[in-house]
């Protein structure tokens, strides 16, 4: 167990508890911060597209090729642009600090 | 062995857009793998349907985000792609030649007379004592730039779609993605645009290799100009657009424009439905588990976008609403008939529906 910190799309920060095997995207989910996650781990939508702070970009796995493909439709991409679903939790990254992007708002 | 990947999708029968009123059985809104056997079942119970979507082709998710991903979880199917699964699905509901209506959203929900009566954004009418609303996510709608003034230029400047290409004639376009969308439209513009520019955030794309290899040539004789960059601000005024500032990985820099054409993919929104007045909590529509039913007569909702005690949304899930909610609305579509539950195995009748006698 450990935890992540999240800022969502009211620029306000969430500390929430970080299980190790869930996806990032799953860890935000299940604290119910909004994320629309449209297609939930599949790696086919953008829309729970987050922002890594720098300080962890490089302590992630880098991303796969698909990944690459799905985040070439991301709107406002940038350098620490990851899909959350593709970040896989364990405990060294306990303390990630990471943005929602835009498109990640729910309706 | 049946392997899917054999299976081609069959004609569908389409209608000219603002068609109508059109009287049918049952209005399907949401072609995607639950609406598609909705269809199917209904179909055995002499229910004639009719599909509302805003997709250019049936399969919904399936066809739209994951047609060659494989799903390892259809109950009897080891392994089928989105694609593989839409084309089975559209075959097995054919012998019941349900109407698509497709580039279309589903807009306006009133009561005419008894039935109900649906208007798509083509100005399609249909009247049906039942609606079904198997809409998933939502529809699929451009994915739009979240620049703070994007707004102001949308559809005077900012397009997220070609409709008219005289539009761009003579126009310093610029066109941004990396998708087939993309591609597609910088080959075909390029001969009417002033100049035009194409931006994307790496030297790869996901489009047709093709298509790739065509716009690099276009580049290297000078005819295009391709930018490795993102978008960072729009520049005009009174909702014309003179340039763009993009972020490149050594610098920024302003490119003139005067027409630009994002095409970032599509995303879900659930749209007009929200406003039907169903009983609705975070985007999904509360049904009864054992019609799939809504808190309106005649109104179900299958598939993702329902939701009851112990949902969980699998393809499989929106199979066996389908069949639950078929059996339940043939008591408005045939009020005078008797519902004899019947198996497809032994039922001569059923084979006759079907045409395999």
């Amino acid at each position: 167990m450990g935890e992540i910190i999240v800022t969502d799309l009211k620029n306000e920060k969430h500390t929430v508890e970080a299980t190790e095997g869930l996806s990032v995207m799953e860890i935000i989910y299940d604290a119910n911060v909004p994320i629309k996650a449209t297609c939930f781990g599949c790696c086919s939508c953008s829309t729970c597209h987050v922002y890594v702070d720098p300080e962890w970009i490089n302590r992630i796995e880098p991303r796969s090729e698909e990944e690459e493909e799905i985040l070439d439709m991301a709107v406002d991409f940038r350098d620490n642009s990851r899909l959350s679903c593709q970040i896989l939790y364990n405990n060294d990254l306990n303390g990630l600090q990471v943005t929602l992007a835009e498109e990640t708002k729910t309706d | 062995m049946v392997d899917l990947s054999l299976i081609e999708a069959p004609p569908i029968k389409t209608a000219e857009p603002g068609s109508g009123p059109i009287e049918t059985d049952m209005v399907i809104i949401g072609a995607g793998p639950a609406g598609l056997f909705a269809a199917f079942e209904a179909g055995l119970l002499d229910i004639k349907c009719h599909f509302v979507d805003a997709l250019d082709k049936p399969g919904g998710q399936c066809a739209e985000l994951y047609p060659e991903k494989p799903l390892f979880d259809i109950a009897g199917i080891p392994a089928c792609t989105g694609q593989e699964l839409t084309n089975s699905l559209l075959k097995q509901c054919s012998p019941f030649e349900p109407v698509f209506h497709l580039n279309q959203q589903a807009e306006k929900l009133e009561r005419h007379e008894d039935k109900w009566q649906l208007t798509t954004s083509e100005n399609t009418v249909l009247q049906a004592p039942c609606i079904v609303i198997a809409a998933g996510g939502g529809s699929f709608v451009p994915k739009k730039l979240t620049l703070p003034n994007a707004q102001d230029f949308e559809n005077t400047s900012l397009y997220y779609a070609v409709r008219k290409m005289a539009t761009f004639e003579g126009k310093n376009l610029v066109i941004a993605g990396g998708g087939d969308s993309a591609l597609d439209w910088t080959l075909n513009l390029q001969p009417l645009a002033k100049r035009l520019t194409l931006i994307h955030r790496r030297d790869q794309f996901r489009a047709a290799p093709d298509s790739v290899a065509k716009m690099h040539k276009l580049v290297e004789q000078g005819k295009i100009d391709f930018v490795t960059g993102q978008i960072t601000g729009l520049n005009g005024k009174d909702q014309q657009l003179h340039s763009i500032s993009v972020k490149t990985a050594e610098t920024e820099q302003n490119i003139e424009c005067d027409a630009l054409l994002a095409f970032y993919g599509l995303t879900m929104k659930l749209g007009p439905i929200a406003d039907w007045g169903l009983n609705l909590s975070q985007n999904h529509i509360d049904v009864s588990n054992e019609t799939f039913e809504t808190s309106t007569a005649g109104i179900f909702a299958i598939g993702d976008i329902c939701q009851y005690p112990g949902k969980l949304k699998l393809i499989l899930s929106g199979f066996h609403e389908a069949a639950l909610m078929a059996h339940t609305a043939h008591h408005y579509v045939h009020p005078d008939k008797k519902l004899v539950f019947r198996y497809t195995t032994s039922s001569k009748d059923l084979h006759q529906k079907l045409g395999v006698t």
